[in-house]
């Protein structure tokens, strides 16, 4: 999947020119394919901030600084701010229930976790209205009591604690069970508890893993649309979050102020792309040295299992 | 439950009972009140809300485009992969880490940036609309969006594959006397069809249910250029639940139905690799 951290190992680099393509071939594949990225990627992005800039800095700045963006602003920042950490938590509690024990239904388990990616945004929201809507299951004992969920801030931290909700897990699930539970089960020999394990074992192994997972979730709860505006009910000032107010200012032909808008998630982005980069990096040098130090044990442990103590 | 092979480290009971409770609140409950809901209609009503004309006409375009941009990713996919994995040239970590783009950017900002380049008067959209072709506010632009949407899927399955394939084998083939044509075809191409075929499922799966992307450059009018989701959201907005919930529910196991096409392809790609 597109959003995980791997290990890069394998046969990449141990490549020669005995086999290959002809240096013309090579470069006109090189060609197509940046041709290809350059028309669909970055043709919008750089649109985007050319876009944002058309009429210089000052009418970006206002448009960033207006009332209702920077409530726009607050919202998000609102809403990424509990539903990030909720599925943190839950991140980290799946992972290690899925990368640590084998037990019946694991399988289910890891589909059902993976449920909101193949779940269309709209749907996304539309669950919760159906659930606590006026007309929905408890819309009935909510209006009684004078609670606002649906086209209030509840509803919309809920669609996007919903849509975001895999992504720490995934990422943590895939970082824990390509590193294994070796160092864990020696800390518990050791008379580690539970907590001290997770803490001072887990965690440090997974932290860029974590790193990636938590930005990505907060980049996506940031920049959720499709459900927020299903539940949202649009209304200015209070139930607008970034990406509403981009479809509003757009929508009313503002397009400094929406690309202006928009340059901030953007620039959320690729922060969040070289955070993933950087992860990558620091999993496979992590790999390399324990590489490293299990060709430099291998006579070790030799020689023990040569004594019979060890199997 | 097979205890015994549960495993030495603590915390099973916390975090099996933290991560169902969690689970079963946040997407369980609310999944199937929507499944609920779709099946309290009863099935004469469920079919005509479902196979309205409008209904038709937005599943054509929907699985239409989606079929379409993610065929363009797999063809593209797969050469922008074996690009970033065979080769070195300047650039290639921002290339690497650019494909991730469509992933990490919000929907709607990409909707409104692929609508003003493709735009009558954007960078490209001017371009393509010398040669007469349209791309804005036409089914054309639907696709666009979508292949956007889609470039990760392939490259990220079918890379790793890539990685792990050993050039002894395409040595052997040249030893052989095979052309490098013929060793993509008959030996690499083989290795990564089911790897493909896994991205291309997934970029289709997401493509299905896009909607923030879309709806800024498709126009949105009924029977020509209006996708599901959209549709869904429309009818949401008339306070017509019933009709959204059935929508949503053939939706829903069309995803269903691409997320078991995609754990049958990846078995069958663990049981190519082994």
């Amino acid at each position: 999947m597109s959003g995980i951290v791997t290990q890069r190992t394998g046969n990449a680099q141990r490549r020669d020119t005995q086999v290959g393509e002809s240096l013309l071939v090579r470069v006109l594949l090189i060609l197509v394919a940046l041709a290809f990225l350059g028309i669909f990627l970055v043709a919008p992005i750089a649109t985007v901030f050319v876009s944002a800039f058309s009429k210089g800095v000052g009418p970006y700045l206002a448009a960033l600084t207006q009332d209702e963006t920077l409530d726009a602003i607050g919202l998000t920042l609102l809403t990424a701010g509990i539903a990030v950490p909720l599925n943190v938590v839950f991140g980290i509690a799946a992972a290690w229930l899925i990368s640590k024990y084998d037990f019946w239904g694991k399988s289910l388990l890891i589909t059902v976790v993976d449920l909101p990616f193949s779940v269309s945004p709209v749907i996304s929201g539309l669950i919760f209205v159906l659930l606590f809507g006026a007309r929905g299951w408890f819309g009935p004992w909510l209006s009684d009591h004078d609670v606002k969920i649906i086209f209030a801030v509840p509803g919309i931290v809920m669609a996007t604690t919903f849509v975001t909700f895999p992504l720490v897990a995934r990422e943590l699930i895939a970082v824990m069970q390509a590193q294994g539970s070796d160092e864990e089960e020696a800390a518990l020999t050791l008379g580690a508890s539970g907590l001290q394990i997770l803490l001072r074992i887990t965690l440090p192994k997974v932290r860029w893993g974590l790193l990636y997972g938590v930005i990505l979730c907060n980049a996506r709860a940031m920049g959720e649309f499709g459900a927020v505006s299903v539940v949202s009910g649009h209304i200015r000032g209070l139930t607008n979050t970034l990406p509403l107010q981009v479809e509003i200012l757009y929508n009313e032909y503002n397009f400094v102020g929406a690309f202006a808008v928009a340059s901030l998630l953007s620039a959320l982005a690729l922060v969040t792309l070289c955070v993933k980069k950087i992860a990558e990096w620091a999993a496979s040098s992590r790999q390399a040295k324990r590489d490293a130090s299990a060709r430099a044990l291998a006579p070790v442990r030799t020689a023990v299992s040569l004594e019979g103590i060890a199997p | 439950m097979r205890f015994k092979t549960r495993g030495v480290l603590p915390g099973f009971g916390l975090s099996l009972g933290y991560t169902v409770l969690y689970v079963g609140l946040l997407v369980l409950l609310p999944l199937s009140a929507m499944v609920i809901k779709a099946s309290s209609l009863g099935l004469s009503e469920f079919w005509v809300k479902v196979t309205d004309d409008r209904a038709l006409a937005a599943y054509r375009l929907s699985f239409g485009s989606a079929f379409a941009g993610s065929l363009l990713n797999a063809v593209f996919g797969v050469l922008v992969a074996w690009v970033l994995v065979r080769y070195r040239f300047p650039g290639r970590g921002i290339v690497d880490a650019l494909v991730d783009l469509p992933f990490a950017l919000p929907t709607a900002v990409a909707g409104i940036a692929l609508t003003t380049v493709y735009s009558e008067h954007g960078v490209l959209g001017e371009q393509l609309a010398k040669i007469g072709i349209k791309v804005a506010f036409t089914p054309l632009g639907v696709t666009m969006a979508l292949t956007f949407i889609g470039i990760p899927f392939v490259v990220r399955t079918v890379q790793p594959v890539l990685e792990e394939i050993d050039p002894d084998v395409e040595e052997a083939a040249a030893v052989l006397g095979a052309t490098r044509f013929q060793t993509f075809r008959r030996v690499i191409f083989p290795a990564l069809l089911p790897a493909t075929l896994t991205g291309f499922a997934l970029a289709f799966a997401r493509s299905l249910g896009e909607y923030g992307s879309v709806v800024f450059i498709s126009g949105n009018m009924p029977m020509r250029t209006e996708i599901t989701p959209l549709l869904i959201v429309t009818k949401l907005e008339q306070y017509d639940y019933a009709g959204a919930t059935a929508i949503a529910a053939v939706m829903l196991l069309a995803s269903f139905g691409m997320l078991l096409l995609v754990n049958l392809l990846e078995r069958w790609a663990r049981r190519a690799e082994a």
